[in-house]
């Protein structure tokens, strides 16, 4: 089935090994990296990085940068 | 010692994290710094482009309390939603509250500020907002319970120093949480006046990030702050119209 998701404002083809939110960051090699995730305008706490990723989800990954 | 909700630092410099030349320079500022609180922003990540280096990654976070800040908001409603993804990475409960309300000036916006600062002390959030120097704004969030209040010395990355030392000591007059003057700093002297005038500490992050020797500058300022606060406990002398000579009149050697 093919999923396609906003994930930071641009339109996403999910790979179909990528189930969940914590398999996405895998794939996009951010699973070692400090990242916040929000998934429909909810955050998600590390335990519910087990979400599965669905059609037209929308996600957010978030860090922390430089600033005042 | 510096003391902000239930944590205390032994440093009175708070030190942002951005427009460094590279991460290399920043690292040793901040060494030299002696900071122990370091601000950051919280943005949506490049993710097509993961592979950039990123400052708070490179850090011991033993070390180090991070205090996110909610530039970008220009609502309350959006610095809550900053402030509960910077919680939400595990590594803060500590917030700066920074609304701003005017672009040319990046003067905060007291209204909003006032408004996430309540929303935020309910939901537990260690609160530090970023104010104007208005001395009644001032006392509204220390009513509201605020951990520690941040007023500003100047707009934002312009290095004007101190430009209103009277309000400034009112709103540290009437402070029973910490003072921190935040923005505007722009040289050593700003930040031991800032001291001088009582603060409990000062954030600052271009005076040092663009200075032509940021880690140079970086040690400036931590001394400047001792100096500062260790000449406001000395408490200093008054001020006279007059000279006071410093030598006897008496027993002058005879012509």
């Amino acid at each position: 089935m093919e999923r396609v998701i906003e994930l930071n404002g641009n339109q996403y083809d999910v790979p179909v090994e990528v189930g969940n939110v914590q398999e996405l960051l895998g794939h996009l090699e951010l699973a070692d990296r400090i990242v916040i995730v929000e998934k429909n305008r909810n955050i998600l706490s590390k335990d519910a990085f087990d979400q599965p990723i669905k059609d037209r989800d929308q996600i957010e990954i978030i860090h922390f940068v430089g600033g005042g | 010692m510096l003391k902000i909700g239930n944590k205390t630092f032994n440093s009175r410099l708070l030190l942002g994290t951005g427009k460094y030349p590279s991460f290399e320079i920043q690292k040793e500022a901040v060494r030299v710094s002696e900071s122990e609180i370091l601000t950051f922003a919280v943005r949506r990540m490049n993710i097509f482009e993961p592979t950039q280096p990123n400052f708070l990654e490179q850090l011991d976070l033993s070390k180090y309390t991070l205090l996110p800040n909610t530039a970008g908001a220009k609502t309350a409603e959006e610095a809550v939603r900053i402030a509960q993804l910077a919680k939400a990475s595990g590594l803060c409960d500590m917030v700066k509250v920074e609304i701003i309300g005017c672009d040319r000036s990046l003067l905060p916006d007291p209204v909003e500020t006032l408004r996430a600062t309540e929303m935020l002390l309910d939901e537990g959030f260690i609160v530090l907002p970023y104010t104007s120097d208005d001395v009644v704004l001032a006392r509204r969030l220390c009513e509201m319970g605020v951990h520690a209040i941040m007023p500003g010395a100047a707009p934002i990355g312009s290095g004007r120093g101190i430009l209103n030392p009277l309000n400034l000591s009112f709103i540290i007059e009437q402070s029973e949480v910490p003072v921190i003057i935040d923005a505007g700093i722009g040289s050593p002297k700003d930040a031991a006046y800032a001291m001088e005038l009582g603060a409990d500490a000062v954030l600052l992050n271009t005076a040092v990030s663009e200075a032509d020797d940021p880690i140079k500058m970086a040690q400036a300022m931590k001394l400047a702050i001792e100096a500062g606060r260790l000449g406001y406990e000395a408490g200093r002398m008054p001020e006279r119209d007059y000279a006071v000579a410093s030598s006897p009149l008496e027993g002058l050697v005879p012509n």
